[in-house]
């Protein structure tokens, strides 16, 4: 199962973002374990700047923006 | 002494359209004549309103276009290792010609503390980066004139400057919450292990779907500002009686800078909302030195935005950090307001 997690200190665009995924999750029946993270100390420990950040298997993937639907649905089955 | 006329609408000429537009709106369709008080109200919003909006489009997509390949990774490497003399003030540059979103504060000032840059550098970066970007500076240009426009960019860059030598000066790091300080110490010792990756060259391409989506991005983000700063700006053109504000809150009055920062305070706004309001203060008389003041609080000063820094600085630094900018921005407003006469 892939896990995802969505670093951010409580931005519209984190909430946004994890919407955004668990749908075209559901959309697809993939299963995934999606954790929003808004703790600083762990933020900094992935040394991003940019929120939304999401990170797949522990892979940052992407940074500042809620993530494309193509780039979504490429995670989830790669 | 008079009033100065900072707005030089006569010679911008390309924004004639937008007058005419809504001259046409105002007396020809709605049939108001520009000498009642709703109808002068409606044509500054039209007028305004139209002219921001096409402005913030076109400029917007330039300007992200140029700058396509800037990211805030870079900056921290660049500033990472400066000598700290200069770092102020190139902190202080990014934190004008960078944009980010004021939610990603706290990555951003743990970014940089973690790739061992001090406090007052890193504070020099956030301090300007909200009182200064291209969408404040293109407003101020099309609706003060571009004397107000350098004024106003080299006193957002001044206090973003001398704030962040300030916080040094008192070792503000002592203020850090633990995780913070401890990663600051880590990063000057590692001196920046994590390199980002090489990032190639941008094609035309993808310069152009960056602009795209930021021109989009801020474009959706701002229009309410525009509307709400607009609209404020416009009912007191139409509403409060001229000379009013002059006589009330003109410069020979010393508390109406400490008033007008004070009162910028719970005003939490975007210097895309607080700029029309701004030109129309002036218009009326506001003295620039309480306008500037005022603005600057709106903008950079809000109880939102503290609380949020609270998750990596201590209450008292915080509370040094508050004070610093209001007497920055109190200090400005009376010496704007006392060198007025002499520019």
């Amino acid at each position: 199962m892939k896990e995802i997690k969505v670093l951010g200190t409580g931005c519209a665009k984190c909430t946004k973002s994890v919407e955004v995924i668990t749908k075209i999750a559901n959309e697809l029946n993939i299963e995934v374990h999606i954790t929003k993270v808004i703790d600083p100390e762990v933020i900094m420990a992935y040394s991003v700047m940019t929120t939304p950040t999401i990170i797949v298997d522990e892979i940052n993937v992407h940074s500042g923006s809620i993530p494309h639907r193509e780039a979504i649905i490429r995670w989830l089955k790669g | 002494m008079g009033i100065i006329h900072y707005t030089n609408r006569g010679k911008y000429t390309i924004f004639q359209v937008f007058t005419d537009i809504a001259s046409w709106l105002v007396v020809d369709i709605l049939g108001l004549s520009r000498a009642t008080k709703l109808g002068d109200a409606l044509h500054f919003f039209i007028e305004d309103t139209t002219k921001i909006f096409f402005l913030l489009l076109v400029m917007i997509y330039v300007i992200a276009l140029l700058r396509a390949s800037m990211n805030l990774e870079r900056v921290r490497d660049y500033l990472a290792g400066k000598h700290k003399g200069v770092g102020y003030l190139l902190a202080a540059s990014f934190g004008a010609i960078t944009p980010f979103c004021s939610c990603s504060s706290i990555p951003v000032f743990l970014g940089f503390t973690s790739a061992g840059i001090p406090v007052g550098i890193t504070m020099s970066f956030l301090i300007t980066s909200p009182l200064i970007n291209e969408v404040a500076v293109l407003l101020l240009l099309s609706l003060l004139g571009w004397k107000f426009t350098v004024l106003y960019v080299v006193v957002g860059m001044s206090i973003g400057i001398l704030s962040g030598v300030f916080l040094d000066a008192i070792k503000a790091e002592r203020w850090l919450q633990s995780f913070a300080a401890k990663a600051l110490v880590q990063g000057k010792e590692a001196s920046l292990s994590v390199k980002v990756a090489h990032i190639s060259a941008l094609s035309l391409k993808e310069r152009h779907n960056f602009a795209k989506e930021e021109m989009l991005e801020i474009f959706a983000r701002v229009w309410k500002w525009v509307i709400v700063g607009v609209g404020l700006g416009a009912s007191l053109h139409g509403f409060v009686p001229d000379g009013w504000i002059q006589e009330h809150l003109g410069a020979g009055q010393w508390w109406s800078v400490p008033s007008a920062v004070l009162l910028g305070i719970p005003l939490y706004s975007n210097a895309t909302g607080v700029i029309p309001v701004m030109e129309s203060l002036i218009k009326q008389g506001l003295p620039i030195g309480t306008t500037l003041a005022f603005c600057m609080s709106t903008v950079a000063a809000s109880f939102p935005e503290f609380i949020l820094l609270k998750q990596v600085m201590q209450w008292r630094l915080l509370a040094v950090l508050f004070l610093l900018l209001l007497s920055a921005f109190t200090l400005i407003g009376w010496i704007f307001n006392f060198l007025t006469p002499f520019i």
